[in-house]
């Protein structure tokens, strides 16, 4: 009985090890990974924020509305940019995100842009309308395919496919935090806070306001769903790590456990044989 | 000669970050020069050469797409791609003119392909004149 056991526990902390090896081998490739996704989001946050805030101070001065990038339409036609992993095991990247996005999507009528294959599987379950499958795979997505997207999304915006543009990622706080988070692009929100009268309309133009919107648009929004593509891949590799770290530590406590119950078996089954020994039976 | 704050940002990081004297961009429209005490301003790029003077210096710089904006006096110049004169790669932009110029002498090239190949043989062109 003893000896069935013990062989028992051997195998189960011999299939603990090998599991403890992938785990860990992943949390090792995923923190390499990280940290040339974090130097990317360094270097592409200023560029981030500065568009952000310089599009917004050009949209709040602007109060002729002359721009239909900034008009507020009444139309419940919207278009989401989602992105998550191509790949689980991420703890709960990507589930956070895909609840999120799904949560922003009541009672609308949705077109999603896909970015990843999670998020390419999740919609295509739910039946949920695609505009384009070309961009599956979040790793092979480059800036120019962020620039090719946001002039495509433009364009439509414009020719009033949709009346609202919304991208859905997980911002990057730090190695331990990732929040997904939803930004509305078109049109551009104004701030309720500043007054209507300290909002001057005395920037010049050049060549002419339509014309700047025009083509400023879709660089900025270009721009934007590239910094969010960043945040996405450095968070993802961040919540991967964290996760088949904490994995490793679960196998680590489980091979201890069962070595501890194998050595008691083990002696147990000693115990036995020389009891039996000495009482000559 | 008074300075103003300049900041230049591509998706590739912070350029530059400090006071500049003086800055001239190609726009959509045209140069335009821009130095302190500027009017408030938006105008969208175009391709070109961009020069700044800094401390009486002055550098050359290829910079290609997005929007240079003044306001409030500061200037903020957000381009796509924007490389330092000295920092351009001459081999790469040939190689890049090579590969356009036979796409455009291919009589089968779709209007897409042809259009890509203008805008490729454009920013070669660019990146060949600054670095003159």
């Amino acid at each position: 009985m003893a000896g069935v056991s013990t062989k028992e526990i051997k195998n189960r902390i011999r299939s603990m090890e090998s599991t403890r090896q992938i785990t860990k081998a992943m949390q090792m490739v995923a923190a390499s990974k990280l940290r040339r996704a974090q130097a990317q989001v360094a270097s592409s946050r200023p560029y981030f924020e500065i568009l952000y805030a310089a599009i917004h101070e050009i949209a709040e001065s602007n109060s002729d509305f002359s721009s239909p990038y900034l008009v507020e339409r009444k139309g419940k036609k919207t278009a989401h940019i989602v992105i998550s992993g191509d790949r689980g095991l991420a703890g709960g990247y990507n589930s956070n995100v895909l609840k999120l996005a799904l949560s922003k999507m009541e009672d609308q009528e949705v077109i999603v842009l896909p970015i990843g294959k999670k998020t390419a599987d999740f919609f295509k379950s739910r039946e949920i309308p695609m505009l384009t499958a070309s961009y599956t795979e979040a790793a092979a997505v480059s800036l120019g395919d962020c620039f090719t997207v946001a002039k495509d999304l433009c364009k439509r915006y414009l020719n009033g496919e949709f009346d609202r543009v919304y991208v859905t990622y997980t911002r990057f706080v730090s190695v331990l935090s990732q929040n997904p988070e939803s930004l509305q692009l078109l049109p551009l929100v104004r701030r309720e806070d500043v007054p209507e009268n300290s909002r001057k309309s005395d920037i010049l133009y050049e060549p002419s306001c339509e014309e700047v919107f025009e083509t400023i648009i879709p660089e900025y929004l270009g721009g934007v769903l590239y910094g969010a593509l960043c945040e996405s891949r450095a968070a993802e590799q961040a919540a991967r790590q964290s996760a088949m770290d904490s994995a490793t530590q679960n196998a680590d406590d489980m091979i201890a456990d069962l070595s501890l119950k194998f050595n008691r078996a083990r002696q147990a089954a000693i115990t036995q044989e020389i009891t039996e020994i000495v009482a000559g039976q | 000669m008074t300075g103003f704050p300049l900041k230049i940002v591509t998706p590739d990081g912070l350029e530059f970050d400090g006071t500049a004297e003086e800055l001239v961009v190609r726009t959509i429209s045209g140069d335009l020069g821009i130095m302190a005490k500027h009017v408030d301003c938006v105008a969208p790029l175009g391709m070109g050469e961009a020069t700044i003077v800094v401390d009486g210096k002055r550098r050359y710089a290829a910079c290609i797409g997005g929007m240079v904006s003044v306001i409030n006096g500061a200037v903020t110049l957000v381009p796509t791609t924007f490389e330092w004169a000295e920092e351009i790669d001459v081999a790469r932009a040939e190689a890049s003119e090579k590969r356009a110029q036979a796409v455009l002498s291919n009589r089968s090239a779709t209007e897409t392909e042809i259009k890509l190949a203008k805008a490729r043989l454009k920013r070669a062109l660019v990146r060949k004149n600054v670095r003159k």
